[in-house]
């Protein structure tokens, strides 16, 4: 049997804002076709981790490997990597001068140099995936939180990455949109996506993930599948934050 | 005789006699506000653009952030000096002080369009670095997911926005360029003014004279800021959109290429 590869191997990763040290010592690798959610209370780290891998924030110390390759070395191509390794934002941080269309579009064209027919059918595709395709003559601003995000999605997807990292996707929308945004993700982990998902939505977490991350105070507390951490937790926080949420 | 007529005559005299002098001199003010507005916004926006770099301490090499912190205290030095002194002050200095001291005969033309615009490009640098700012932090966080570099996620999505953002800066300094040229009489350029004061001297007709060109100075600046309000609403777009039925999209979208 083949092995599976390691796509990310983030180890001693350290991030501090001034002396306040967000992130002690992580330590977890990525294989080809997880999902991997992270939870945990807020202010535990979580959003600061996948911005540290995604490196909009540039880690203090410790390395991340993708395939190899230690990506927090200054003289990596930064803009290069990013192309591979998406993420969808909270506030969905979609480009509010661009239609829908163009916001999927952009990025094939000026960054992955595809020429313009190519870049549309691919941004067609995707917006068709997550059922946006209506829209594509639509500004941002004309659209409720749940279409942002999904064509958000789109716009990530559009760059064809090899991990998809999201960043508490749904805490910004109404209730009854929260829905339409996990149900789009539930397809693309169903379909093989590798998947970093911070998240609030225990019931979705426990459902999609291949494995769960339980942060606490800058560390990763407890680790393991959906089911050890949901239904078997071992430590007394994981268990203490998951008493909150007791509906699952 | 001039002095036996009352107001109004005297104002259709002046009219009848140096009419075509004060459109001339109107249009010369145009023409340099224009074209100092037009060359001050693209110095503006390149003077902002290279102030809002970010130089990065572990990534870039330390020639790189030297070389960096050298133009922007150039530029730096270059916005407060000519925001800080009076134009007419600017026009003597550049038309005397480049003849005297490297012995460039600039002509009165050049240098009218030279200080105006490198006046212009000092103001908007400011506005365009607080354009730029103005835009939400996320966007630029967007570009660099999809994988774009400083440079690309400036020109497709911040400045765009950031323009946007500073048109009725633009605006503004448009319409002070239509009333301050008139300081370039200082180095003979024949403006609105320059004709004020000809025609006023030679007729002893101030007040006629001046209320003529207050009435063109405001058609001018009125006219500009109708234009520039038209060409906001016509960048902000529609507010509606359609829907696109997919079945069809093929030949929406073959339209809509033709179109641009």
């Amino acid at each position: 049997m083949e092995e599976i590869k390691n796509i990310l191997e983030i180890s001693h990763l350290v991030k501090s804002f001034g002396n306040h040290e967000v992130l002690k010592d992580i330590d977890f690798t990525v294989k080809k076709g997880d999902v991997i959610s992270i939870i945990g209370a807020s202010g535990s780290g979580k959003s600061t981790m996948l911005r540290c891998i995604n490196l909009l924030e540039i880690p203090t110390g410790g390395s991340i490997l993708y395939h190899g390759t230690d990506i927090t070395n200054p003289k990596m191509k930064v803009a290069t990597y990013r192309e591979k390794v998406g993420m969808v934002f909270q506030n969905f941080n979609l480009f509010a001068n661009l239609t829908v269309l163009d916001n999927c579009m952009v990025g094939p064209v000026k960054v992955a140099k595809k020429d313009k027919k190519e870049a549309e059918e691919l941004a067609i595709k995707f917006l068709k995936k997550v059922g946006m395709e209506a829209y594509i003559h639509a500004k941002p601003k004309q659209l409720s939180g749940g279409q942002k995000q999904r064509v958000a999605i789109a716009r990530a997807l559009a760059m064809e990455p090899e991990v998809l990292l999201f960043d508490e996707p749904t805490s910004a929308l109404d209730p009854q949109m929260v829905g339409e945004v996990l149900n789009v993700m539930g397809t693309l982990a169903e379909e093989g996506m590798t998947m970093l998902i911070v998240t609030h939505e225990m019931a979705f977490a426990k459902d999609i993930s291949s494995h769960v991350i339980f942060m606490a105070d800058g560390v990763i507390e407890e680790e393991g599948s959906s089911q050890e951490i949901f239904e078997k937790p071992k430590h007394e926080k994981t268990k203490a934050f998951l008493s909150r949420f007791r509906n699952l | 005789m001039i002095s036996d007529m009352n107001f109004l005559q005297r104002i259709i005299y002046i009219l009848q006699n140096y009419g075509m002098s004060y459109l001339k001199g109107a249009g010369t003010t145009l023409l340099i506000a224009i074209v100092s507005t037009v060359i001050g916004c693209i110095i503006g926006f390149a003077v902002g653009i290279v102030q809002t770099i970010p130089s990065d301490k572990t990534r870039d090499s330390l020639g790189k952030r030297f070389i960096l912190k050298f133009f922007k205290i150039i530029l730096r030095a270059y916005v407060e000096i000519f925001r800080g002194t009076p134009m007419i002050v600017q026009a003597v200095f550049i038309y005397f002080g480049l003849s005297q001291l490297f012995g460039i005969q600039l002509g009165m033309w050049k240098a009218a369009f030279l200080v105006v615009s490198i006046n212009t490009g000092a103001y908007m640098a400011e506005s365009v670095r607080g354009g730029i700012f103005s835009v939400d932090s996320g966007q630029m966080e967007g570009a660099k997911a999809i994988g774009m570099t400083h440079f690309q996620a400036m020109i497709n999505v911040i400045i765009p926005q950031a323009f946007r953002n500073i048109i009725p800066q633009i605006g503004n300094n448009f319409i002070i360029n239509i009333k301050d040229t008139s300081v370039l009489s200082i180095i003979s350029i024949v403006d609105l003014f320059f004709v004020h004061k000809s025609v006023a001297g030679a007729l002893y007709t101030y007040f006629e004279s001046a209320t003529i060109v207050m009435c063109i100075y405001l058609t001018m600046t009125l006219v500009a800021s109708k234009l520039l309000s038209l060409w906001e609403k016509k960048l902000d777009g529609d507010d509606n959109y359609e829907l696109v039925d997919m079945m069809d999209i093929g030949p929406q979208l073959k339209k809509e290429r033709e179109r641009k």
